[in-house]
């Protein structure tokens, strides 16, 4: 193993946060608070309760998810895609590492962000709202895991991507939109019979259901089954990266 | 000695159908500086990429130092430092950093002083801190060989590296070249400038279309390949060349006051006593003489356009030399 590419890579990537840190981490906290702001604060007084949890207090997983899967997804589409664009790839490609190590280094690097901002959030929205942490382990390990199985789908829209374009679809197109209608805002059970069932297919409602869980001890599916839904798509997601080095898709000719 | 990189049936397909490599067989020997010349598209980048693990190869192998390229990439790899053709860094990171990191990226432990070491050599230790942004194109450059030494290689790849630079820092290149190849290091160098091969190359390897055309020890080949002319300034001008003088390959010049003799350097000398004796004998006076042999470029011209080196008909060896 070579642990000083690994170091390297993460340490390189992690200077690119500090460096840019009002894009990096400013940024995304100062707009998920006004989601506390307004949603939270101004509109939440005015709702009733779900399941017993006041609505501001509600939607605090629901919106560190949200965060969570955007800022996974574009660092590490970032990461990897930027070496691709400035050429600099071929120092990747042509140093003794191997594909584990260079997903090590990005992905690590990536996730490391999305953890810290995610807890920064977490912290910012006591400012806003009172709420307690029912399993405080379980929703960290919920948050390590979403970050780094979404910073592994990120690092593939990085590879695959061969403009800026393509590296905004997939979150601005899909992520999204299936992380508002995944029940941040609201419990799936609050939906007809009909649109849960449909809702179902959405797999960011099991992500969010999980964590949700981990905050106020109640979920819209089943916590195991959140967690093997996570995991599974973790696994894809490492599967395909695999065949992208083995194969070398759009890194190396 | 074993050579330091070895090449064996070396073949490249690319996805478009177009086969940039042709069964390349080349060795690289240890300490040498080794010129690869060829026209755009013959194939230089990408024999280079291959060996460097940037290129997937379709068929052959490849030792750097001994290792399998595949089998073994990471021993190989660590042996190999690569400078591309195109200016490919970090735009916003620090010279110290970018450098501190290929470091690392290759496997080896922080050295500040050895960093330090290569910066100075370069002359970038006063642009530690700055930004590549903010650098000349030369001075990027000059980043690039840095970044390629920053895990002490024992063989450099410089692909075009003195492309778009000044004079100035063209020869400053070369004398780096000349260091590292002083302490040890095999340099293998692609180029459009001919003179540049000329002025640092061991041995001049010629790739075209894919395939390996010659690979020769420059001074033999030119020795062996070029052209010599012997240039004769006339006392009086001459309407004609001689009949007697026929036989040999003169030109005479417009104005009638130069009369030029070619002939292949293979052939020594040529005839050039029995030259000088005929026009003594037919009271031609000459008040200077000069000679002249091919450059390496107009060999080369010759191996690309001609497909025999020096205007000869003699197939020549696709790999090794003579040597």
């Amino acid at each position: 193993m070579n642990l000083h590419a690994i170091r390297a890579i993460y340490l390189f990537e992690m200077a690119r946060t500090w460096r840019t840190l009002m894009q990096s981490i400013a940024s995304p906290v100062i707009s998920t608070s006004l989601y506390f702001v307004v949603f939270g604060s101004a509109i939440g007084s005015r709702m009733v309760e779900i399941d017993g949890i006041s609505y501001g207090a509600f939607i605090i997983p629901g919106l560190i998810m949200l965060m969570l899967l955007n800022e996974s997804i574009s660092n590490a589409s970032f990461g990897i895609y930027m070496p691709k664009f400035s050429g600099t790839i071929y120092e990747v490609l042509s140093a003794p590492v191997s594909y584990v190590e260079v997903v090590l280094g990005y992905v690590g690097a990536a996730a490391s962000k999305s953890i810290i901002l995610g807890l920064l959030i977490l912290a910012t929205s006591r400012l806003f709202v009172d709420f307690g942490i029912e399993h405080p382990f379980a929703m960290l390990f919920f948050l390590v895991l979403t970050a780094v199985t979404f910073s592994l789908f990120g690092f593939i829209i990085g590879i695959w991507a061969d403009g800026f374009e393509k590296l905004q679809i997939i979150p601005m197109m899909i992520v999204t939109p299936l992380t508002f209608l995944g029940g941040t805002f609201y419990s799936v059970n609050m939906l007809p019979p009909f649109w849960q069932t449909v809702t179902l297919f959405n797999p960011v409602v099991y992500l969010i259901s999980g964590f949700r869980w981990s905050f106020y001890g109640v979920a819209d599916v089943n916590v195991a089954v959140s967690l093997g839904m996570t995991v599974m798509f973790m696994l894809l997601c490492l599967a395909t990266i695999w065949w992208i080095f083995k194969t070398g898709y759009r890194l190396k000719s | 000695m074993s050579p330091i990189i070895s090449v064996q049936q070396l073949n490249k397909t690319y996805d478009s159908g177009f086969q940039a490599l042709k069964d390349v067989n080349l060795e690289i020997r240890r300490g040498e500086i080794f010129a690869l010349l060829g026209p755009n598209g013959a194939g230089k980048t990408t024999l280079i990429s291959v060996i460097c693990g940037i290129v997937n190869p379709t068929a052959g192998t490849v030792l750097a130092d001994g290792h399998d390229i595949v089998r073994d990439f990471r021993a190989a790899r660590s042996t190999i430092g690569l400078v591309p053709q195109e200016l490919s860094t970090d735009a916003f990171e620090t010279v110290w950093a970018t450098v501190t990191f290929s470091r690392g990226l290759f496997g080896k432990p922080k050295n500040p002083a050895y960093v330090e070491k290569v910066l100075r050599d370069l002359s970038l230790w006063d642009k530690r801190k700055e930004k590549i942004i903010a650098l000349s194109g030369g001075m990027k450059r000059r980043v690039m060989i840095a970044k390629a030494l920053a895990h002490e290689p024992r063989i450099l790849f410089l692909d075009e590296p003195t492309a778009g630079v000044d004079v100035e820092l063209r020869r400053d290149m070369w004398e780096m070249v000349r260091g590292l190849r002083e302490n040890g290091v095999t340099i293998i160098l692609t180029t459009h400038y001919i003179e540049e091969a000329e002025e640092m190359a061991d041995r001049v390897g010629v790739i075209n279309r894919g395939e390996i055309v010659l690979v020769e020890n420059k001074h033999t080949l030119m020795e062996k390949l070029g052209r010599k002319e012997l240039r004769l300034q006339l006392s009086e001008p001459l309407s004609a060349v001689p009949e007697s003088l026929a036989p040999m390959s003169l030109t005479l010049s417009a104005d009638g006051h130069e009369l030029v003799y070619s002939f292949d350097a293979r052939h020594e000398h040529g005839d050039i006593a029995g030259l000088l004796r005929r026009l003594g004998e037919l009271g031609i006076e000459f008040r200077d003489l000069r000679t002249r042999e091919s450059s390496l470029e107009e060999i080369f011209v010759d191996l690309v356009h001609n497909g025999t080196p020096g205007g000869t008909d003699t197939p020549q060896p696709a790999a090794g030399d003579s040597q």
